[in-house]
C-alpha cells in the first residue's frame, strides 16, 4: 500500500503551484528601487592582447551611468578557484588569475572586456558598441594536445605552458599497473572524447546587486545552487567584505546541473558596483550570453586501457585523459577530472589494479566544471566501454563478463582511495534481466532487421561517491571548503515548524521532500512544515546543492536537528504529564506515558515551550529551535543497472531509442515520485549527450554550436517512455536515514549505455566497428558506417 | 534590439507605399526569422512593415485553372489546416517548426527569406508554383536565386501563390537535430505531363531541382528507379552535422522515401 505522506509517500510537490503558475520569484523578478542595468562587452576572439579600450564616446551616450574595464578591479582579488590539485611530483596545479574583467589579454570568446551601467538595458548595449577596443589577434590554442606542445601559444603568458597539472592516482601503483597489463592474458584498449557540453539551465543567470549606505551592508541575488558559498568566496577572496556585512540570497532558481555553483565575475560585479555608484545593478544573462559564460562541462580525451587474466578476471585499469579546463580554473573545475572521476575507476568490480593518469591543460575556450555527475559520468563511460569491447573480443557475454567481475562483498575497500558501504550488484543485474525483457530481444531485433533497421542492446553498470561531503576526506584531496550541512528547526508556539537548511533547492523538490521526513519523526501532518532555504540571512551556513548531497547530507542534519528537538519536547512533556522523561512515548504527534492512557498532544507540548506557565525552567530554557551540522564520515555510494535498447537507420544513420529500462539503487527512498523525476531527467541529459549535445569550437575558437540552432537540446519526441525501478534498495550504512542520493544517476548511467547499444546495433548489422564517439549524431553514424565499409 | 517603428497596413496599397518610402524600410511577415534577427542586432530598419493585418493577401481558395492559391499572408498552420486539396503541401505546413512557428510564421515570409533549410521553397519549386507579387507572376523556376537569394526588388511584396495540384506527391523531410530544419528535404510530384523533385537544406545553393531523378521517375515512378543514381557531395553543406557527401547521400534517400509516400 502506497503511503500517504512521510517518508516512502509520493506526496505531491508543493513548489509546483507556484512554478506552474507563473507565481514564483525567481531573481529576474527582483527590481529594487533606483536599479541600474549592466552590459558586459564580451571578446568576440578567442585569444588577443588588448592595446587600448576608448570608452570615451560611449560614456557620453544618453543614459550612460559608468563603463568599468579591468583596470578598475586591478586591487580586487582573483575569482579563486576552491580546490588544489597536486600533481604527480608533488607540486601544486598552476593556479592563473582570474580577472573579474579582462585583463591586458581576452582568453576565450565571451571573456569579458567592459561592463557598461546605464539606466536602461538597452542603453547600456548601446554605448558597449560605442566602445572602441583595440585588440590584437593572437594564434588561439583549442586543441588539447596541441596546447601541450613545445612552442604552442601560451593562454597565460605568466605559467611555463598550459598544463595546469599532471595528476597521477594512484602514483605508488604506477609500476604495479604497468606490469600487470605486460602480463596480462588479455589487453583492450579504447580511445574516447567525453564530448564538452553546454550546461543550458531553464533560467539564465541572473544577478543584483545592492549596497545599504546606511549600514554598509551588500547584498547579492543570484542564481546559485549554494548561496553561503558565494557569499564565503566573494566576500573573502574577491571583494573584501566579511560575512556579517554581505548578505547572498538565491530565491527561486530554475534548474542548475552544477553551473550555477561557481562564483562568476558577473556576481562580483554586480557587487562591487552597487557600492561604487549607490545603486542596485542588475544584470540578466541572454541564453546566447549563457553559451559564452556559463562554465561548460565534460571535455575529456581517454586511452583507457582494461587487463584480463586468462579466466576472464580483471586485473588492472590504466588511463590517460586529457581534461579541459578551458582559459581559467572554474570553482571546483580541478577536482573534477581527479577526485571525482579517478576515484570512481573501479566502478563495480574488483580490479585490484587501477592507475589513472590525468594532464589538465588550459586552451583558449571557456571554462569547463563539474556538471550533472561530474567526473563519475566521464569515469563511468570509459570503463563500461572498454568492459563492451573486452566482452565483443574475448567472445564473452558483456552482462557475465560484468557479472564475474563484480564487487560483492561490502564494505569493500577500492584501490582508488574510497570505500564503497553497500550495495549488491548482482541484485541490480537481477532485477534489469528481469524488467527489461531480454528474452524477447531477440524477436525484438528481428522485426526491427524485417523493417530494414539495426536493434542493439547496451547494458551499463555504475557506481557513484555521492552525499559529496566527508569535509576531513575532501579536505585531505585539495579541497579548500568543508562539506558539511546544516539545518535549523523552528517549532512555532502553535506545532507548526519552519525546517532552514543550507541546502539549496533549484528544481529538486525539498520543500516536499524535506517535510515528509520531518512529518514521519513527529508524525505530524506534512503541511504543518515549511522549508526555508537559499538567504544567508536566515538560513544555518550551509553548502548548499550538488553532488547528489541534500538528503543525504542535509536532510541528515535535519534529521539530527529534529532530534533534538523531540528530546527536549519529551522532556517538557514529561514535566506536563509528571512523568519520568524515560516512559514517554511519542507516535503520531502524541506524547504518552508508557502503560497509562495519560497523554498531550505535540500543539500543547509546543505552546508550553513558547508560554511557559507551567514548564520546568531550572531544567531547560522555554522555546523550540535546534540546530544541527552533520559532516559523515563516508560518501554514499548509489549504484546502477541499465538496458537501452536502440534502433539505428543504416540509410540515414539516425539512432532512436526505442527501450530503456533502469534498476537504481538509491538506497531508501524518500518520495519515490520525486526519485522517478530526477531518473527521468538525468536519463534525459545522459542521452542528450550520447546523442546530440555537440558542444564545438572551430580552430580559431569560435563557438559552432552557439544557439539552439546548433547546439541540439534533446527534447521529449528524442526518448521513449522510461521504465525506471528503485526498489529494495541496500540502505546507506552510515547516515540516519539510509539515503544515497539519486539526482546524478540517469545522467551517469545512461550515455555509456546508449553507445553500447549503438555499437551493438552496427555489429549486428555486419559492420565491424567498436566506436563511435558521442554525440552520435546520424551523420557520424553514416560516415562511420562507410568507413567502416 | 535597436529601437524601430512598426506599421500595421490593412491594404496592399498602403503596404507597398510605407515599403517605398524608405531604403531602410522593411517587411515584416510572420517574424519567425526577422524578429529573432532583430534581437540579436544584426538588422537595424527604421520602420517594419507587418503584413500581417492585409486581409486581401491572406487565405486559401481554388482559381479557375483548379490550382490552390494561397495568400502570402496565411500561416503554416492555416496551410495545415486549409489545403486539403493539396494533401503533401498540407502535411509539409503541418511539419514545419513547432505550433508558436506555425502560428506565426507565413508562407510569404518564408518563400521571401529563402532560407536554404526551409521547406517551403521546396515545395514551390516541387510543385512548379507560379508566386505573385504586388507587380508580377513569377514562375518558380525563374524565382529562387541561392541561399537568402530572390528576384524579388526591394520593395516588393509576395501577395499569393499558385500551386498546381499534382496527381500525386509528397514531402520527406530529415531533421537536423538541433534547429529541425530540413537537413535534406525531398518535395516529389508526379503531373500529368511529368515529375518534379525539389530538394532544400542540401546545396549551398539553395533549393534546386534534381532533373535526373525527374528524369527516371517520369518513366517510372517509384523509388526503383533512382536506386542507382547518386548526387556529389561537392556544392553541398558541409557543417557541424553533417558532410557534403552525407547531404548527397540523404538526398537519395529521401527522394526514395518521398516516391515511396507519395504511392
Amino acid at each position: 500500500m502506497p503511503k500517504d505522506g512521510g517518508i516512502g509517500a509520493s506526496s505531491k510537490r508543493r513548489e509546483d503551484a507556484r512554478f506552474l503558475t507563473g507565481t514564483g520569484n525567481y531573481t529576474d523578478d527582483i527590481n529594487l528601487h533606483g536599479q541600474a542595468y549592466v552590459h558586459f562587452l564580451r571578446s568576440d576572439v578567442a585569444h588577443g592582447k588588448i592595446n587600448g579600450i576608448d570608452t570615451s564616446g560611449a560614456e557620453a551616450m544618453p543614459g550612460v551611468i559608468r563603463i568599468f574595464t579591468g583596470k578598475d578591479f586591478e586591487s580586487a582579488g582573483s575569482i579563486p578557484c576552491g580546490w588544489q590539485v597536486t600533481d604527480r611530483f608533488g607540486e601544486p596545479m598552476k593556479e592563473p588569475r582570474h580577472p573579474i574583467l579582462a585583463e591586458g589579454k581576452v582568453r576565450h570568446v565571451g571573456d569579458p572586456i567592459a561592463a557598461i551601467v546605464a539606466e536602461t538595458r538597452e542603453q547600456a548595449r548601446d554605448a558597449a558598441e560605442a566602445i572602441e577596443l583595440d585588440i590584437e589577434d593572437l594564434p588561439a590554442v583549442i586543441d588539447m594536445k596541441a596546447a601541450l606542445e613545445d612552442g604552442s601559444t601560451k593562454v597565460h603568458d605568466d605559467l611555463s605552458d598550459n598544463l595546469c597539472f599532471d595528476w597521477g592516482f594512484v602514483e605508488e601503483n604506477k609500476q604495479a599497473v604497468d606490469d600487470a597489463i605486460k602480463s596480462a592474458a588479455h589487453v583492450t584498449t579504447l580511445e574516447l572524447i567525453n564530448n564538452r557540453l553546454v550546461p543550458n539551465a531553464m533560467e539564465p543567470r541572473v544577478a543584483v546587486g545592492d549596497f545599504n549606505r546606511g549600514t554598509g551592508e551588500h547584498t547579492l541575488y543570484t542564481t546559485s545552487q549554494n548561496p553561503h558559498v558565494i557569499r564565503l568566496l566573494m566576500g573573502a577572496f574577491v571583494l573584501n567584505i566579511p560575512e556579517h556585512k554581505l548578505r547572498v540570497v538565491a530565491p527561486d532558481v530554475g534548474g542548475g546541473f552544477g553551473s550555477k555553483i561557481y562564483h562568476y565575475a558577473e556576481e562580483a560585479f554586480c557587487t562591487y558596483a552597487a557600492r561604487e555608484l549607490n545603486r542596485p545593478v542588475k544584470w540578466t544573462c541572454s541564453r546566447s550570453e549563457a553559451f559564452l559564460s556559463d562554465a561548460q562541462a565534460r571535455d575529456h580525451v581517454t586511452k583507457i586501457e582494461l587487463a584480463l587474466d586468462a579466466d576472464n578476471n580483471f586485473t588492472a585499469v590504466r588511463t590517460e585523459t586529457y581534461a579541459n579546463m578551458g582559459a581559467y580554473l572554474s570553482t571546483f573545475a580541478p577536482s573534477i577530472p581527479t577526485w571525482l572521476h579517478g576515484t570512481l575507476m573501479a566502478g563495480n568490480y574488483k580490479t585490484p589494479l587501477i592507475y589513472v593518469n590525468v594532464k589538465a591543460v588550459f586552451t583558449n575556450t571557456v571554462p569547463v566544471d563539474a556538471y550533472r555527475g561530474a567526473g563519475r559520468p566521464e569515469a563511468t563511460y570509459q570503463l563500461e566501454r572498454v568492459i563492451d569491447k573486452a566482452a565483443r573480443e574475448l567472445g564473452l557475454d558483456p552482462i557475465a563478463l560484468r557479472r564475474q567481475n563484480f564487487v560483492t562483498e561490502f564494505p569493500y575497500a577500492t584501490p582508488v582511495a574510497v570505500e564503497y558501504d553497500s550495495g549488491d550488484f548482482h541484485r541490480l543485474m537481477d532485477k534489469l534481466e528481469s524488467r527489461a525483457d531480454f528474452n524477447g530481444f531477440a524477436a525484438r531485433r528481428a522485426a526491427s532487421e524485417k523493417n530494414g533497421k539495426l536493434r542493439g542492446l547496451g547494458i551499463n553498470c555504475f557506481i557513484e561517491a555521492c552525499g559529496i561531503a566527508p569535509s576531513h576526506l575532501v579536505g585531505q584531496l585539495g579541497a579548500r571548503a568543508g562539506l558539511y550541512e546544516s539545518a535549523t528547526v523552528r517549532v512555532n508556539a502553535t506545532g507548526g515548524i519552519t525546517v532552514m537548511t543550507g541546502s539549496h533547492s533549484h528544481g529538486q523538490g525539498h520543500e516536499t521532500v524535506f517535510p515528509q521526513v520531518v512529518a514521519d519523526m513527529i508524525g505530524i501532518d506534512e503541511s504543518m512544515i515549511e522549508i526555508e532555504h537559499g538567504d544567508t540571512a536566515n538560513t544555518p551556513m550551509g553548502m548548499g546543492t550538488y553532488g547528489s548531497r541534500s538528503i543525504a547530507v542535509g536532510g541528515s542534519a535535519m534529521v539530527r536537528a529534529t532530534e533534538k528537538i523531540i528530546n527536549k519536547a519529551r522532556k517538557i512533556a514529561a514535566h506536563l504529564m509528571e512523568a519520568s522523561e524515560a516512559d514517554i512515548e511519542l507516535k503520531d504527534g502524541q506524547f504518552s506515558v508508557a502503560g497509562t492512557d495519560k497523554s498531550v498532544a505535540w500543539g500543547d507540548v509546543t505552546l508550553a515551550a513558547y508560554v511557559p506557565h507551567n514548564y520546568p525552567l531550572e531544567e531547560i530554557e522555554p522555546g523550540l529551535e535546534e540546530t544541527a551540522f552533520y559532516d559523515p564520515n563516508n560518501f554514499t555510494y548509489p549504484a546502477g543497472a541499465y538496458a537501452c535498447e536502440v534502433e539505428v537507420d543504416p540509410d540515414t544513420g539516425k539512432v532512436t531509442i526505442e527501450r530503456f529500462t533502469t534498476a537504481d539503487d538509491f538506497g531508501n527512498v524518500i518520495n519515490p515520485m520525486i526519485v522517478d523525476g530526477q531518473v527521468h531527467g538525468g536519463l534525459v541529459q545522459g542521452i542528450g549527450q550520447a546523442l546530440l549535445e555537440n558542444c564545438s569550437y572551430d580552430a580559431d575558437g569560435q563557438l559552432l554550436s552557439a544557439s539552439y540552432m546548433d547546439y541540439a537540446m534533446p527534447r521529449a519526441d528524442d526518448v521513449p517512455f522510461f521504465s525506471v525501478d528503485h526498489s529494495n534498495g541496500t540502505a546507506c550504512t552510515h547516515n540516519p536515514l539510509g539515503v544515497k542520493g539519486c539526482g546524478e544517476a540517469g545522467a551517469i548511467g545512461s550515455s555509456p549505455t546508449v553507445v553500447n547499444a549503438v555499437v551493438d546495433a552496427l555489429q549486428s548489422g555486419g559492420i565491424k566497428l567498436d566506436h563511435v564517439d558521442m554525440p552520435v549524431t546520424p551523420g557520424r553514424v553514416w560516415q562511420a558506417i562507410q568507413s567502416a565499409k | 534590439m535597436y529601437a524601430f517603428d512598426i506599421e500595421r497596413p490593412t491594404t496592399l496599397a498602403d503596404a507597398v507605399k510605407l515599403l517605398a518610402a524608405s531604403d531602410e524600410n522593411q517587411a515584416l511577415g510572420g517574424g519567425q526569422t526577422l524578429i529573432p534577427t532583430l534581437k540579436q542586432r544584426l538588422a537595424m530598419p527604421e520602420v517594419l512593415v507587418s503584413l500581417t493585418a492585409i486581409d486581401e493577401i491572406k487565405g486559401i481558395s481554388e482559381d479557375d485553372e483548379g490550382r490552390l492559391c494561397i495568400g502570402a499572408a496565411t500561416t503554416h498552420a492555416e496551410v495545415a489546416a486549409g489545403a486539403g486539396k493539396y494533401p503533401a503541401l498540407a502535411a509539409l505546413a503541418g511539419n514545419i517548426g513547432d505550433p508558436a512557428v506555425r502560428n506565426r510564421g507565413t508562407i510569404g515570409g518564408s518563400l521571401a527569406n529563402n532560407d536554404p533549410s526551409a521547406c517551403y521553397p521546396a515545395a514551390a519549386l516541387g510543385s512548379g508554383a507560379i508566386i505573385v507579387t504586388n507587380t508580377r507572376e513569377i514562375a518558380a523556376d525563374d524565382y529562387f536565386e541561392g541561399m537568402f537569394a530572390t528576384v524579388l526588388d526591394e520593395g516588393e511584396i509576395i501577395t499569393e501563390v499558385k500551386f498546381p495540384v499534382p496527381e500525386k506527391a509528397a514531402y520527406m523531410k530529415f531533421e537536423q537535430p538541433a534547429s529541425r530544419f530540413a537537413l535534406v528535404g525531398a518535395f516529389v510530384a508526379k503531373y500529368a505531363d511529368g515529375v518534379r523533385v525539389a530538394v532544400t537544406g542540401a546545396s549551398e545553393e539553395g533549393v534546386f531541382r534534381w532533373s535526373e531523378a525527374e528524369a527516371a521517375l517520369g518513366s517510372n515512378f517509384s523509388p526503383d528507379a533512382i536506386e542507382r543514381l547518386s548526387l556529389s557531395g561537392d556544392g553541398m553543406i558541409s557543417d557541424l552535422h553533417g558532410s557534403g557527401e552525407y547531404r548527397a547521400h540523404l538526398v537519395g534517400v529521401m527522394t526514395k522515401r518521398a516516391v515511396a509516400a507519395a504511392g
